[in-house]
Parts: structure tokens; C-alpha cells; sequence
């Protein structure tokens, strides 16, 4: 039981683990990237597109779906290290 | 065929598709009913939820609202996907892994609490229901400003097909309506944009024409969109200080945070066989949300640079540099028709002038080319989308299309909506809190008729709305972020949380931001109430739309603060709380 509720608690803390950089991720494509440093990245230009602006109206989105596969491919494995997966 | 008639056999068409795959998709229990069985494969969710996500207001406003916000308009792009990553992330598995019927269940469960329940099921009706009353003024809309038709006639229609195929299937028949209706909005939204696309930049994907050059130039189009802007006097696009930095944070966050805690698009996640899958799934319905969300920025620039060079023929302030009023294009007229469009001649020059007349700079250079103010006296949003096939010329059946797609975006929005209602009237009020005793097949029965009761109720405010309409969409995002989200988060991410401390910072959240709300919009929305005004009455310079966000730490500050003052969570719920955390338990 000790050994279980160890490996229960170790899962947690891996599962956390995963989810916090995902979300640093999120913040700095989005509020970072798209908001507060788009005035400096608009010097940049990407094709047409100034990158703050491009960061705000297309490139957040496509590193949301990125984050989101990442996550659920990280997790699944995660699972399976632990054999708690559901088959 | 004139556009009418190709119209109404495009709706037509579409209609008898959601009849059929309703006779085919009956409900025969409580389960398929409410998580339509929980097998729905995790490719198919995620059409279904991006088509219940996307609604009349995604499908036809916001291309036109981020048109006339320029780069701002991104907090409304970023906020309505990125809520997703958090739903993905902090909710979806572990409310699969509960897997029970409805969000009001779960906070009553993990919170040992019928009052939380009641609390949450408060939270959601206020929700769904201001929200759902745009999704029914939307069919009607798009029924009159396409099909020429009334719009209580349209509302009647789009409530009796929402009432067959919804009451029969429930979550079942409403998922494989909505997998049909995504694949019009989708194709409806893509191929205007596409055409337009080629035409104005020669490239085939929106996304990519938006950074490009403009075709047979070397200007880019956003740089020439900027600077006609910039000739104007609206600013330039691509960093319009719209609302400010610091406003455009506020509201993308709430955003965020109240899209992953809207209990309709929640509940979608307990359709699918496994823990797996709702992972995969909200990838999925990003993915397909995507489709419309990359491309709606390109048909805001798009259609604001059609519509001001089409008016602006030359160089801004040169006497023949505007549109002379007799040879405007058959569009406009059309549209001038419908009240979209309106156009008067102040200065009497027989040309329209459209520039900024807010702007004290421009006005007084306008003065000196003997311009009298901006003669595009009405220039709705909607029209960006709505028009589309017209300006990019295309043929009648593609404007058919839109209709089609306008009305597939509304009613399969409102199905969800509805759904959610129902089930928690049903589910948490009726077996839940007062007849714990029914019988499934009783609650099967209930479940439809509350159904039914909504969908009266929904159609009667969408005929008669309540003056507030156009605001509730900022309640309906502020109350998801600062009432459910964090009781759900919470619930799973703390033990420590108990009953005491989740229902008091439900409340703290919810009430907190409907009077911030109400501050500037009025008591209950009750017009000439409004104590303090807008925008300089603004406390810590906060725009109620984005005030979701503080709602939202006001909730998981009480929670805590409560939760260290009572008594600790008991035993079994601490196990709950470790079951719900792990897929399945070791062997």
C-alpha cells in the first residue's frame, strides 16, 4: 500500500510537471508574444505579417494545437511508465 | 436561379439533413441522452464541439469585429482558442475520469455539497441562458437579412428543427447534427475567403495572403491596408492601440479563462470511451475551431481593404480620389436594402468620403478637402462576412452557402446551449436535489420536456430580446471565468478546498463581476442605472469585458482563505480527489 500511494504521489508530481511548462508556453506565445512584447517584435517582419501582430492573430493558435498533442502524447506515455493507462 | 430561391434550397437542403440524421440517431437512455452513450470516437467530438463552440456570432460578427479593431481584434482570436489549452490541460481528463453526467455534479460531488450543486447549476443556467437568447436572435437574423423573410418566421423554423432533432437525441442526435453542420460553416467560411484571397494576393490559403504582397505589386497588403488607414484617420492596423495593452491582457485572459469554464463545451469531453481520447479531442476541436479562426483575421483585412479602396478610388483628398455615388457597386445597393449599409451625401459632392471624423486631426485636414463627416453613416459588422461572395463576385449559390452556414452556426450553438439546460434542470435539480427517487425512464422524459420548456423560452427572448442582448456575451464569459472554472480547477488541483470554501468563492466570483458589470452597464441591465460611466468611471482602469479574470482570483483567494478557516476536507473526498487524478487505479 505504502509503495502505491508513493507511486501515486510520484505520478502527481510528473503530471504537474508536464502541465506547467506547457502553460509557460502558452502565456508567452499569447499574452507574451502576442500582447506585451508585440510593440518590440512588430519590428521583425515575417513575409508580410509584423511578428507581434502575426503572434496575436495566427501564430498563438498554431502553438495552442502544438501544446495540446504535446501534452495528451506526454501524458499517454505517462501512463503507460506507471501502468495506469486504461488499455 | 436568383439568390432567393437558390438560398432558401440551400437551407432547405440542410434541413432535411438534420431531420434525417435525427430519426437516426434516437436517444434510448438517460446516458445517451446526456453524454450520448459515451462513444463517440475523439476525430468526431472534436467537429461536433468546434461546430457547438463556433456560433452565429463567431460565423458571422467577429470577422467584422476584428476589422474594425485591427490588432486588438487578436485578444478576441487568442482568447477564444487559447481557453482551450487550459480546458484541455486542467479540466477535460479528470471530468472524463469522474465520469458523471453533468459540471453541476461533479462541484456537488467533490464538494460533498447540494448547496455547491445548486450554486453551480445557477452558475450554469445564467450562463447558458444569456447566452443562448444571441444564438436564437442569430437564426432569425440570418434568416431575414438573407432569405428576406421575417424574422419571427425564421425563429419559428429554426425552433421546431432544434426541438426535433434535440428532444429525440439529445446529446446523440445533437453530436451528429453537429458533425453535418460543421462541414457547411466550415465550407461556407473557407471558399468566400479563398476566392477573395486569390483575388486580392493570387495566394490559394487566406492565412498565408494575409502576409502577402498584393497581386501584381510589391506592396504588401498589410502595409497598404496601414497606411490608407493611416490616411483616414482611423490609425493603422496591424498596431492599433484599440483598447490598450494593458485591457487587451485583462480581457484575452478572461477570455481564456471563461471559454474553459463555458459547462456546455465542458460536457462534450464526457462523450468520448477514455481518458486518452478527451486529451486528444480538445486538440481536435482546436484544430477544426482553427480552420475558421486563422482565416476570419484574413477576411477582416480583406474585406475593410475591398470596402475602403472600393470608396477611396485614389489618392485620399484628390477631388476624384472617392466613389462617385452612380456607380456604386450592385452590392452595396443590395445591402443598402437590408439597413447594413447606409450612405448620405453630406458635403453634396456626388462622391462618398468614409475617414474618421472622431479624429480632431482628420477632421480638420477633412475640412480643408471639403469633406462634411463620414458619409458611410452605417457600416455593421456583420456585412464583412455577409457580403463576401457579392464583393469577391461570385457565383449565387456560393452567398446561398452562407446562409446555410449562418444558420448551421446558430442552431447548432443553441443545441449545445440547450442540451446543457436540460440536463441540468433534469439531471441536477430534479434527481439530483428534489426527487433523488425518479426512475431513469422518468428522467429520461423529464430531460426532454425541459428540453422543450427551453427551447420555447430560448425563442420567446430571441423574438422579444431583452435590451441587454449585445452585453450578456461579456456576463456570459465573466461569470464562466470567475464561477466555474476555478471551483473546478480547484476541485481537482487542491484537496485542502472544501465544501465551505468553494461555495463561498463561487459566490464572491459570481457576484463580484455582475456588479462590475452592472456598475457601468446597469442594474440588471436596466438602462439610464448605470452609477458610473464609461470609460473614465473604470475602476483601476478595468473594461467590464475583461473583469472575468479578477472575478476569477477573487474566487480562488476566498476559496482558499475559507477552506484554512473550516474544517478539512473528509476522508473520502480526499480519495475522490486521487481517483479523478488517475486514469485507472494499479493492478
Amino acid at each position: 500500500m505504502n509503495a502505491q500511494s508513493k507511486d501515486v504521489g510520484e505520478y502527481w508530481s510528473r503530471n504537474i510537471g508536464i502541465i506547467v511548462p506547457c502553460l509557460v508556453v502558452w502565456a508567452i506565445v499569447s499574452l507574451g508574444a502576442g500582447i506585451l512584447f508585440a510593440p518590440l517584435l512588430n519590428a521583425v517582419n515575417l513575409g508580410g505579417y509584423p511578428l507581434g501582430f502575426w503572434f496575436a492573430q495566427q501564430g498563438a493558435i498554431y502553438t495552442f494545437i502544438v501544446l495540446i498533442f504535446y501534452y495528451s502524447w506526454r501524458m499517454n506515455k505517462l501512463d503507460r511508465e506507471f501502468d495506469v493507462d486504461e488499455g | 436561379m436568383d439568390l432567393q430561391t437558390l438560398s432558401l434550397i440551400a437551407v432547405g437542403i440542410t434541413f432535411a439533413i438534420y431531420i434525417a440524421i435525427a430519426i437516426l440517431s434516437r436517444a434510448g437512455s438517460t446516458e445517451e441522452f446526456y453524454v450520448a452513450g459515451g462513444g463517440i470516437h475523439p476525430v468526431a467530438n472534436g467537429m461536433a464541439t468546434a461546430a457547438d463552440w463556433m456560433s452565429a456570432a463567431s460565423f458571422i460578427s467577429m470577422a467584422g469585429l476584428i476589422a474594425f479593431l485591427g490588432y486588438t481584434g487578436g485578444a478576441y482570436l487568442m482568447g477564444w482558442t487559447g481557453g482551450y489549452v487550459l480546458m484541455a490541460l486542467l479540466l477535460a481528463p479528470y471530468l472524463r475520469k469522474f465520469g458523471k453526467f453533468t459540471v453541476p455534479e461533479f462541484i456537488g460531488d467533490r464538494f460533498y455539497s447540494t448547496t455547491a450543486r445548486g450554486v453551480a447549476v445557477i452558475c450554469l443556467l445564467m450562463i447558458s441562458l444569456t447566452y443562448v437568447i444571441g444564438q436564437m436572435r442569430g437564426v432569425g437574423i440570418a434568416f431575414s437579412n438573407i432569405l428576406n423573410l421575417p424574422i419571427t418566421l425564421g425563429l419559428l423554423v429554426g425552433m421546431v428543427i432544434v426541438a426535433i432533432y434535440a428532444v429525440m437525441g439529445g446529446m446523440k442526435g445533437i453530436t451528429y447534427t453537429q458533425i453535418a453542420q460543421y462541414v457547411i460553416m466550415i465550407f461556407a467560411y473557407t471558399v468566400p475567403a479563398i476566392f477573395i484571397a486569390l483575388q486580392l494576393t493570387g495566394n490559394v490559403f487566406p492565412q498565408i495572403g494575409l502576409g502577402s504582397t498584393l497581386a501584381g505589386q510589391d506592396t504588401y497588403l498589410l502595409v497598404a491596408l496601414d497606411n490608407i488607414m493611416q490616411d483616414l484617420g482611423f490609425g493603422t492596423y496591424t498596431d492599433r492601440p484599440g483598447m490598450g495593452t494593458y485591457n487587451m491582457f485583462l480581457l484575452t485572459l478572461s477570455l481564456m479563462i471563461g471559454t474553459a469554464g463555458l459547462p456546455h463545451v465542458i460536457v462534450r469531453f464526457f462523450t468520448v470511451p477514455k481518458i486518452a481520447d478527451a486529451r486528444k479531442s480538445a486538440g481536435y476541436t482546436l484544430i477544426f475551431i482553427a480552420l475558421l479562426y486563422t482565416v476570419a483575421p484574413a477576411v477582416a483585412a480583406m474585406a475593410i481593404y475591398n470596402m475602403t479602396t472600393t470608396i477611396q478610388t485614389g489618392p485620399v483628398g484628390s477631388p476624384d480620389g472617392n466613389l462617385s455615388f452612380d456607380e456604386k457597386p450592385a452590392w452595396m445597393e443590395r445591402w443598402e436594402a437590408t439597413g447594413l449599409l447606409q450612405f448620405e451625401d453630406k458635403n453634396g459632392d456626388g462622391r462618398i468620403q468614409y475617414y474618421n471624423d472622431q479624429n480632431p486631426e482628420m477632421v480638420a485636414q477633412a475640412e480643408e478637402f471639403g469633406w462634411a463627416g463620414n458619409e458611410l453613416t452605417r457600416f455593421d459588422r456583420d456585412i464583412m462576412v455577409l457580403a463576401n461572395p457579392e464583393i469577391a463576385q461570385l457565383p449565387n449559390w456560393v452567398a446561398a452557402l452562407v446562409a446555410a452556414g449562418g444558420i448551421a452556426a446558430a442552431l447548432s450553438t443553441a443545441a449545445g446551449l440547450l442540451l446543457a439546460i436540460s440536463s441540468s434542470v433534469s439531471h441536477d435539480l430534479l434527481k439530483g436535489i428534489f426527487m433523488p427517487n425518479i426512475s431513469p425512464k422518468a428522467e429520461l422524459l423529464a430531460a426532454r420536456v425541459s428540453m422543450l420548456v427551453a427551447i420555447m423560452i430560448a425563442g420567446y427572448l430571441g423574438l422579444n430580446p431583452p435590451g441587454f442582448a449585445a452585453q450578456v456575451v461579456a456576463l456570459a464569459f465573466g461569470l464562466a471565468a470567475s464561477s466555474l472554472f476555478p471551483a473546478l480547477m480547484m476541485g481537482i488541483f487542491s484537496k485542502r478546498i472544501n465544501k465551505e470554501g468553494a461555495i463561498a468563492g463561487m459566490l464572491v466570483g459570481l457576484i463580484t463581476t455582475m456588479i462590475y458589470i452592472f456598475l457601468y452597464k446597469g442594474w440588471f441591465f436596466i438602462p439610464g442605472t448605470a452609477p458610473l460611466s464609461e470609460p473614465d468611471g473604470w475602476i483601476l482602469g478595468i473594461n467590464p469585458s475583461g473583469f472575468g479574470v479578477i472575478g476569477a482570483i477573487l474566487n480562488f483567494a476566498t476559496a482558499y482563505v475559507v477552506s484554512g478557516m473550516t474544517k478539512p476536507t473528509p476522508a473520502e473526498i480526499q480519495d475522490l480527489v486521487e481517483n479523478v487524478r488517475i486514469p485507472r487505479a494499479q493492478a
